[in-house]
């Protein structure tokens, strides 16, 4: 689902730069692990790639739990290892590692964006209702949204939690319990799959005509869901990841490889592509200030881990900063979905990019007590939504 | 109490609607594994696999030929078309393999079936990739019913309410019918009963397993199928459906019929119960359903097959 649109952006990635000389003139030479099979498949396979195979920096993973699993791990053999995907905040707020880091924002930010978006564009709404996938995730994220929504707008009833099985093909129950309650928003923090076959049985039921739908992980499922989901719902990417970002950065940088990525597999990149550009773009970034600080000789593990280490790096969109604790922070895009005859899915208007400072809980802090100490004079400084341009 | 009922009632009217969908999809998987068990006495995991297969196949065909001019109420029967030819093209070759199993010990058959599964699971990622694949053609082009709600009118698709719950129900009495009314399905329960006194009276076990397990790996397809326009195929639907369809069997009694239809019923009907008055329970209580009648009576609501003394 995420695996392979990042596997193939890093192949491209990977070959322009192979083609450009590599890096400080070294090819590289990736090799890709799937870690589907679970935890403990993968921690062998880190130890593999690691002790076996000498990589000289490990990318790992989609999955929170692998990321917990392989961080200590990373520690215990001292190899520079990037969290390129996963978002758990719990890896840089219940430890500290000098080996690990992580080239994206986590899950506090992930949820907090959408929250105040919400806020900012629908700030009357009076009941909520939550349908979570039944796992961390699921769980983790509507603690966090209703920590930050208790102290932002008191006064909202939650009208339902569900929160179905991870991997459930069929939300017909939920959906019929939903159109009964009609909670005037729902939050649905699902992705994959999950998200794809809700967002088309709420719309064969037209849920969406009932209740405004929070998807802080829609972006990925926009195109695959294409016109089933109705404009006027409120999108997420995990990051400033978004094709048609208002004011990239580098605008040629964004169209480059957009342009790139779709002519070789034939759809739009999402937010696991963006989230391997970063983790390459940081890992190149690191290896040229550990090259240059040792003169052009090639580092060795504990001098490249150190370059990782207040590292600012551009992504595909904008800047990405490694804090000294070695978690990412980036800025948050959210809109609400929107016509377009050029598409042939919903794009998204009405953008608002947060900054990652914004949204991000401080060094040092536990995510759920620094939503807590949020005040609602915050909204005051939510950035104006820019609207698409055709 | 009685007020809890005032209160409630009508909730009750909607969760029992999406119970009985919910039921009709579980049961047509189900039911498959009931018939295969019954001849070859094998518990059949890949039979999760058929429901994944039966559900790519469906969405794909009619995918294509909707792209090429299919009309969309075509890609209804087109549901049964596809599903009958997995049948009839996986069916025979599996059978074949776990027929060897018979006899052998039932470790050793719930092993190969499930190395059969995982091979099955990748071979579905090496044909259809891991980006989903859904055609919805059917339940668009039924639309939708308003089901009254008090003052309010709650939209169900029409696919859910009437296609799911009726070809659930066409395929129990087609099922029931055959078995008990035709030579073949005398036969089945021949060989299901007594495989060895079966043969001795001149019943060709082997063709009756053959096809009886086709038409078992033709429902499985055919529950997969049912499902595709509802949802997003992904790598692994297989393993959670094949789950839950051990349960319903359990709950059954192996071998059981009419047993598959009542207990889905139960089954799909404490889920959908949970999702309205206790969501925490909804992943357990077919568990608990299947726990709480295997207690009672461990071999199921119906227990096994039993021929009658003519």
């Amino acid at each position: 689902m995420f695996g392979v649109p990042a596997n193939q952006a890093a192949e491209m990635l990977i070959e322009e730069i192979n083609a450009s000389g590599g890096i400080g003139g070294v090819k590289v030479r990736p090799i890709f692990v799937d870690e589907g099979p679970g935890v403990a498949h993968f921690v062998g396979e880190y130890r593999r790639l690691v002790q076996s195979e000498k990589v000289d920096i490990v990318f790992a993973a989609i999955s929170s739990a692998d990321c917990l699993a392989c961080a200590p791990l990373a520690e215990e053999l001292k190899r520079p290892t990037i969290l390129w995907d996963c978002s758990t905040q719990r890896i840089f707020e219940e430890n500290r590692y000098d080996y690990v880091f992580r080239t994206i924002g986590n899950s506090t930010p992930e949820i907090l964006a959408p929250l105040l978006y919400l806020l900012k564009m629908k700030p009357d709404f009076k009941t909520v209702s939550v349908i979570n996938q039944d796992y961390v995730w699921g769980r983790d994220s509507w603690a966090m949204f209703t920590a930050a929504l208790n102290v932002l707008k008191p006064g909202v009833r939650v009208v339902s939690e569900m929160f179905p099985k991870f991997g459930a093909t069929d939300f017909s129950t939920e959906i019929t319990r939903l159109l009964a309650l009609r909670p005037e928003v729902i939050l649905n923090a699902s992705w994959g799959g999950d998200l794809d076959a809700f967002i088309r049985q709420a719309s064969d039921r037209r849920l969406f005509e009932r209740s405004t739908l929070v998807m802080p992980l829609g972006e990925s499922s926009l195109e695959r869901v294409g016109k089933s989901l109705p404009p006027g719902h409120i999108i997420g990417a995990r990051g400033d990841h978004w094709f048609l970002h208002p004011k990239p950065a580098d605008p040629k940088l964004l169209a480059t490889f957009t342009e790139a990525f779709h002519r070789r597999t034939g759809i739009y990149p999402i937010y696991p592509c963006h989230h391997m550009a970063q983790a390459i773009f940081a890992t190149k970034k690191a290896y040229e200030i550990a090259l240059a600080r040792k003169n052009g000789g090639w580092p060795n593990d504990a001098e490249l881990a150190a370059a990782f280490k207040g590292l600012e790096f551009p992504s595909l969109t904008g800047t990405v900063r490694i804090r000294e604790d070695g978690q990412g922070v980036q800025d948050m895009i959210m809109g609400t979905t929107h016509l377009s005859d050029r598409y042939a899915f919903r794009i998204l208007t009405d953008m608002i990019v947060f900054p990652g400072e914004m949204v991000t809980a401080p060094v040092g802090q536990v995510s759920l007590d620094w939503l807590r100490t949020l005040k609602p004079e915050m909204l005051g400084r939510i950035p104006q939504p820019v609207p698409f341009k055709a | 109490m009685s007020a809890w009922f005032v209160e409630n009632g009508m909730l009750l009217g909607l969760a029992t609607l999406d119970g009985v969908s919910s039921a009709a999809s579980v049961f047509m998987v189900a039911v498959g594994l009931n018939l295969v068990f019954g001849v070859l006495r094998v518990l059949n995991v890949a039979h999760g696999s058929l429901y994944a297969i039966g559900g790519y196949a469906a969405a794909s065909t009619s995918l294509f030929l909707l792209a090429r001019g299919m009309p969309a109420w075509a890609a209804l029967p087109l549901l049964l078309v596809s599903s009958a030819i997995v049948g009839g093209i996986l069916g025979p070759p599996i059978e074949r393999l776990l027929r060897l199993m018979q006899g052998q010990e039932e470790v050793l058959q719930l092993l190969v079936t499930f190395a059969l599964f995982m091979i099955l699971e990748d071979g579905q990622k090496l044909v259809w990739g891991v980006r989903p694949v859904v055609s919805d053609a059917p339940v668009k082009v039924l639309g939708t019913i308003e089901v009254p709600f008090g003052s309010d009118a709650i939209p169900f698709t029409a696919y859910q309410l009437l296609v799911l719950p009726g070809v659930a129900l066409l395929t129990l009495a087609v099922l029931a019918f055959v078995l008990r009314r035709t030579l073949f399905g005398r036969m089945i329960v021949a060989v299901t009963v007594d495989r060895e006194a079966a043969r001795a009276m001149g019943i060709d076990a082997g063709r009756v397993t053959l096809l009886t397990f086709s038409a078992g790996a033709a429902l499985a397809a055919l529950g997969g199928a049912l499902a595709s326009p509802t949802t997003s195929l992904v790598p692994g639907i297989g393993a959670s459906t094949i789950v839950l369809s051990f349960a319903v069997v359990a709950t059954a009694g192996l071998g059981q019929i009419e047993g598959a239809a009542l207990s889905a019923f139960m089954i799909g009907l404490g889920r959908s119960l949970a999702v309205y008055f206790a969501p925490e329970l909804e992943v357990v209580v077919p568990y608990l359903i299947m726990v709480a009648v295997l207690l009672v009576r461990p071999q199921g609501l119906f227990g096994t097959l039993e021929a009658r003394r003519i």
